[in-house]
């Protein structure tokens, strides 16, 4: 009877390598943003502003991607970027995962009361326009990195719930929970063994691309400058500084917004990546 | 005590949701109309019936995954028709059931051997490993299935550890709804002697629920025929196909095709 069933492998495709080396590789250069930068990202000199990158003539040597109007240093710029955008990622990610996959698990198993209040809730909040509702949150929490994680996570918690509401709806009526159930196991108990593994592959796609969100999230506050203090090197705000000069200096723009598109495209990818390497079931 | 179960006067109705007023609340639909029977033990009990007939929603009943509204049901005396999950815990050991669709019933991410164990270990188990191990052999897997998913058996293998996973609780009554329905000719005769090899070899008393009489006659000694929510016949195997009652039974015997058309049932 043994066949060859259980000897499937699983192809690794390109994109999670591609994708988890990018995000290795800015994981590492973020970390180490303090040794590795060329420059200081706040040392301005007028002198040397706008200098093209090293392949243009009338680049500097030691400022590896040219420098903005100011004569500040994109590289180091975008090294110390990263480090604010990997962490909003990180921590505002995980959290929001964390609360929103809880509220709708419990919404799409339970059902009942805790489904009509949860449910209610997240229609409510759909409500708001989400862009708005977080540069509002920020406005009246004042700029700071505890403000861009908790308007991310009090807005985008909705998302987990309600995709994780349906799947959890879907797999609350398997016969396995039913045979849980005749096993003798307790509605938690299920729940927690029985839902949660089948609902954990969507969660973590969600989870990567909610990363790749909180991204674009702190670089939309950071373009509008309601990110952290007004100097800090971002992404978003390095991104509004070299729109306007964008005829002048192409770079100030492209170099920032470029790690941008890459990170956020590779939290995606991940997510999908990792779905397609590790779920044991064959979709 | 000779009987396993005695069903007196069993009532059901579930609520009707898509004819749930805005307020207020839903009609209920009665789907058992007053069902009084005994399962006596050791006995393989047939539960036939068309399609909306009820005999799903009575399994459900009988190993209490549905409450139901009135009547009662007593398993080996105890009365369990109204008991609440923690009160029940410590009988689930004793009554089991096997699904129609193993590839629903068993957890698509655990494996076979943690499928099997969980139960066990929910009852307090100690040698569970050894148990999984036993169970496979009854239902005549190999013991290295246990490191697979459900999605690495066949239909026929699936089926097999929705029985080894019931009866490795041991335990004195298994329900069986339409296990095997969704395999094919071949896998459902070896399902089926394997089932009733398992009833004589352990002492099982068994419900069988199917739609298809030919499966019914091959294994049970006892048969319910159940339309729209009433039992309409209640009698020996035998006695059933040689001399049908109820004109409902007579339809689901003339719908049986058979190799010669003129070959009576005896």
């Amino acid at each position: 009877m043994l066949d060859g069933r259980g000897a499937i492998q699983h192809r690794a495709g390109p994109r999670l390598w591609l994708s988890a080396l990018w995000l290795g590789l800015l994981v590492v250069l973020a970390l180490g943003a303090p040794w590795i930068a060329p420059k200081d990202p706040l040392a301005q000199d007028l002198m040397l502003g706008r200098l093209p990158p090293f392949w243009i003539d009338g680049a500097e040597p030691g400022y590896w991607l040219g420098t903005d109007s100011l004569g500040r240093d994109v590289l180091s710029r975008i090294l110390w970027g990263a480090r604010l955008a990997l962490t909003v990622a990180l921590v505002a990610g995980t959290l929001t995962c964390l609360i929103g996959a809880t509220l709708g698990l419990m919404a799409g198993f339970l059902r009942g009361a805790s489904d009509l209040v949860i449910s209610r809730l997240v229609d409510i909040w759909m409500a708001f326009p989400p862009v708005l509702f977080s540069i509002l949150l920020v406005a009246v929490l004042g700029p700071g990195l505890f403000s861009i994680i908790a308007a991310i996570v009090l807005i985008d918690w909705t998302r987990f719930a309600r995709v994780v509401r349906a799947e959890a709806m879907t797999q609350g009526a398997m016969d396995y929970v039913a045979s849980a159930q005749v096993a003798g196991r307790g509605r938690i108990g299920t729940m927690a063994l029985e839902i949660l593994p089948n609902v954990l592959p969507t969660i973590g796609v969600l989870l990567t691309l909610e990363m790749g969100i909180a991204v674009i999230v702190e670089a939309i506050l950071s373009f509008v400058n309601l990110s952290i203090s007004t100097d800090a090197p971002t992404w978003g705000g390095m991104i509004a500084e070299g729109r306007t000069s964008v005829h002048q200096a192409w770079w100030v723009l492209v170099f920032p917004l470029l790690a941008l598109f890459l990170t956020v495209l590779s939290f995606s990818q991940l997510g999908e990546g990792l779905k397609d390497r590790f779920d044991p079931v064959l979709r | 005590m000779t009987e396993i179960y005695r069903v007196e006067g069993l009532h059901l109705s579930l609520a009707d949701m898509t004819r749930k007023p805005l307020l207020g609340a839903a009609p209920r639909i009665e789907i058992l109309k007053g069902l009084d029977f005994t399962i006596p033990r050791g006995a393989v009990l047939g539960i036939v019936g068309g399609s909306g007939s009820g005999k799903s929603t009575l399994g459900r009943a009988l190993v209490r995954l549905l409450e139901p509204s009135s009547g009662s049901i007593r398993f080996e005396g105890t009365d369990i028709t109204h008991l609440g999950e923690a009160a029940l815990r410590p009988l689930r050991r004793r009554f089991q059931m096997i699904f129609q669709d193993p590839m629903s019933s068993l957890n698509p991410r655990h494996r076979v051997g943690g499928i099997i164990a969980a139960p066990l270990r929910l009852h307090g188990f100690d040698d569970v490993a050894a148990r999984v191990g036993r169970a496979l052999d009854h239902v005549g897997l190999p013991r290295g299935f246990a490191a697979r998913y459900p999605h690495e058996l066949s239909g026929g293998q699936r089926q097999r550890v929705g029985i080894a996973r019931a009866i490795a609780l041991e335990p004195e009554f298994i329900l069986a709804d339409e296990i095997v329905s969704g395999l094919d000719v071949s896998s459902q005769a070896q399902v089926l002697n394997l089932l009733g090899g398992l009833v004589r070899d352990l002492g099982l008393t068994l419900a069988f629920i199917s739609h298809d009489l030919s499966v019914i006659r091959r294994l049970c000694s006892r048969v319910i025929v159940l339309y729209q929510g009433r039992i309409v016949e209640d009698r020996e195997t035998a006695a059933l196909f040689a001399d049908p009652q109820a004109a409902y039974t007579r339809e689901l015997l003339d719908a049986i095709p058979l190799p010669d058309p003129d070959q009576p049932w005896t």
